[in-house]
């Protein structure tokens, strides 16, 4: 807990998210508890995209693929395996895997971060693509049968350790999914505490001058980016244990878009930023789908210029600097004021 | 004998429309280095265009290949002043910017028509090679895009006009001093990319089912082979594409599309792994 007492943000973001935790069931009816396990399953995904993209300055524009291969992975382990601990380890395993090759091509290639963007897409593309041509009963892995675009149905729920006949309910499978939530926020911010997150973010600020003084890039990019899968991954798994069903749209370009929009609007290099963005874009999505006249995809598009051109930044550090201007107003004398903001200004 | 014909054919038509797929992207990238994720998009506007333009009873060849690339021109060229302009020498604003147009277009376009198929009528037959009979309009293809392919290269390379553009790519500061404006180049350029893409998009059209999300299918493709290709536009695109398309082709005929498709981004990724370049980074250093 050494490392919760030295950042009292994070502080107050894990006690916040643990009274969200046990205030939701009470508070809301089966439905919103539904709902707010969605909500959970795309912060976390916000989260992976957050850290891949906003620390490590992987630009992955196919963060989808690492979401989709947990899911499916979670449903055929599942439904095999009937346990669904292992199924759960698998959905973050496989990714990793995954991950691994991949950037191993892509870093190890050398190639420049747009390329990397280009061929993270081109990937999911071809998962999709691959995915919805399974239709038809020959194709199987175990008793799952993959089903094509429409997808696995009647995926096992989590269950206990145990008691794999005794499924948890709606509210029991939101305290798994909070609960991932919170750990994975955990988990990246005690790797950005350490040596480790400290060499990623160096790298990311100047890789040339992290290379001489004895990084290797490549390596922690490529670390960066199977962790970033994991949770990807682990995303993915609560994604499918919510509504039972996988379809390959989870590899969807649309997907990947969701994310990123979230993570820009929520904020580059914080990790509350995704988990808020996340949220918002996901609501704002729930309620576009309640109306048929516009497709959800037109305001997502503008959403995603308005922010590029106007806010690249992201909401949080933008309100973060304000909140910082007002502390400053408020404190500096106004004689002071002036002459600073003008160093300021030339610094 | 007739299958060897027949195979040969198939491989011709499909490197024609890689490469009609990816000349526009390659003509945005290669000359601008930007990265257009609304390219798929553009096509699927060409494609719509072709559509609507047939339904209404226009000629089928005006309406496939001399409309969509003046339409989608004109898109591109009002969405250059509107959102580009602003975000040059910021590469991945302008990736996230264009994938914004791409989402917004299929938005804008399923809330017009709908999220269904349309189909655009094949003008022409079909003919044989020995006992396989096969579809003219692949001729149409094939001849589209070596059209397309050498009228760019005389563009660039014997005209007025391609020597500014080149040199204003080359060195926009240089060719400002000498009175050209690289503003109005860059506009041009990138009306050129979207209008190659909607003439891909109409010439398409009828082999492929227009829809909102039809960009998809493509944009993988044409992304890997204008990587694949390297910096020479055009000999560039056109060797990635007689590579990718080749090993494509012959893995489909020998399995499914589906895993032709999987082949040729794996060949692709493996390709940048020992050129990150590409093909032109490497080799034909000279050509354009």
């Amino acid at each position: 807990m050494k490392l919760l007492r030295s950042s009292s943000g994070a502080q107050t973001v894990v006690i916040l998210s643990i009274i969200v935790m046990f205030a939701v069931p009470k508070v809301l009816s089966e439905f919103g508890v539904m709902q707010a396990t969605l909500f959970a399953a795309v912060a976390i995904f916000g989260l992976s995209q957050g850290f891949v993209w906003g620390y490590a300055g992987i630009m992955s524009f196919g963060q989808a693929a690492f979401l989709g291969i947990g899911a499916y992975t979670y449903a055929i382990a599942a439904i095999n395996l009937g346990n669904t601990q292992v199924a759960g380890l698998l959905a973050i395993a496989v990714p990793m895997l995954f991950a691994a090759l991949l950037g191993y091509f892509m870093f190890y290639g050398r190639i420049s971060d747009a390329y990397v963007g280009v061929i993270t897409l081109t990937v999911s593309v071809i998962l999709f693509e691959l995915m919805n041509s399974t239709s038809g009963s020959q194709y199987h892995i175990g008793d799952a049968v993959l089903g094509g675009f429409n997808g696995i149905p009647a995926i096992p729920p989590f269950a206990p350790p145990g008691k794999p006949d005794e499924p948890l309910d709606q509210i029991g499978v939101w305290y798994v999914a909070m609960g991932a939530l919170i750990v994975a926020y955990v988990f990246l911010k005690w790797i950005l505490a350490s040596r480790f997150g400290r060499v990623v973010v160096a790298i990311r600020e100047n890789e040339t001058r992290a290379m001489l003084i004895g990084y290797d890039p490549r390596l922690y990019k490529l670390l960066s980016f199977v962790i970033g899968a994991g949770i990807a991954g682990a995303a993915g798994a609560v994604f499918a244990t919510w509504g039972g069903f996988i379809s390959p749209t989870v590899f969807a370009l649309t997907m990947s878009a969701q994310v990123i929009i979230s993570v820009l609007i929520g904020g580059l290099g914080t990790l509350i930023g995704p988990i808020l963005g996340a949220v918002a874009i996901q609501y704002l999505i729930n309620v576009a789908g309640m109306q048929h006249t516009i497709d959800p995809s037109l305001g997502l598009g503008i959403v995603l210029v308005a922010f590029v051109l106007l806010v690249p930044q992201g909401v949080v550090p933008v309100a973060r600097s304000w909140i910082a201007r007002l502390n400053w107003t408020a404190r500096t004398p106004r004689a002071n004021r002036a002459k600073t903001s003008e160093q300021e200004s030339r610094s | 004998m007739d299958l060897t014909g027949l195979l040969a054919f198939n491989v011709l038509t499909g490197i024609a429309t890689l490469a009609l797929i990816t000349i526009g992207l390659g003509v945005i990238y290669g000359m601008m280095r930007i990265i257009n994720l609304a390219h798929g998009e553009f096509m699927m506007l060409g494609a719509y265009t072709a559509v609507t333009a047939s339904t209404a009873g226009v000629n089928i060849w005006v309406s496939m290949l001399i409309l969509p690339p003046l339409v989608v021109g004109l898109v591109g060229l009002v969405l250059e002043r509107t959102i580009i302009r602003f975000l040059y020498g910021r590469m991945m604003d302008t990736m996230l910017a264009t994938w914004g147009i791409s989402l917004g277009l299929i938005g804008l376009i399923t809330s017009i028509f709908g999220n269904v198929v349309k189909s655009v009528q094949m003008p022409v037959g079909s003919f044989a090679i020995g006992q396989y009979h096969v579809s003219a309009y692949s001729l149409v293809i094939i001849g589209v895009g070596v059209v397309v392919l050498s009228s760019l290269l005389l563009l660039l390379r014997k005209t007025r006009f391609g020597l500014i553009l080149r040199a204003t790519m080359q060195n926009p500061a240089m060719s400002a001093s000498l009175g050209v404006r690289p503003a109005a180049v860059y506009m041009a350029t990138f009306a050129l990319g979207a209008a190659l893409a909607g003439l891909a998009g109409g010439v398409l059209a009828p082999i492929s089912g227009v829809s909102p999300g039809m960009g998809g299918a493509y944009i993988a493709k044409a992304f890997i082979t204008v990587l694949g290709g390297g910096p020479a536009i055009i000999a560039g695109t056109g060797l990635a594409a007689g590579l990718f398309g080749f090993i494509n082709e012959i893995v489909s005929f020998l399995s499914t599309p589906v895993i032709g498709d999987i082949a040729l981004l794996a060949s692709a990724v493996v390709l940048i792994r020992i050129l990150p370049q590409g093909i032109t980074g490497r080799f034909l250093r000279r050509s354009s």
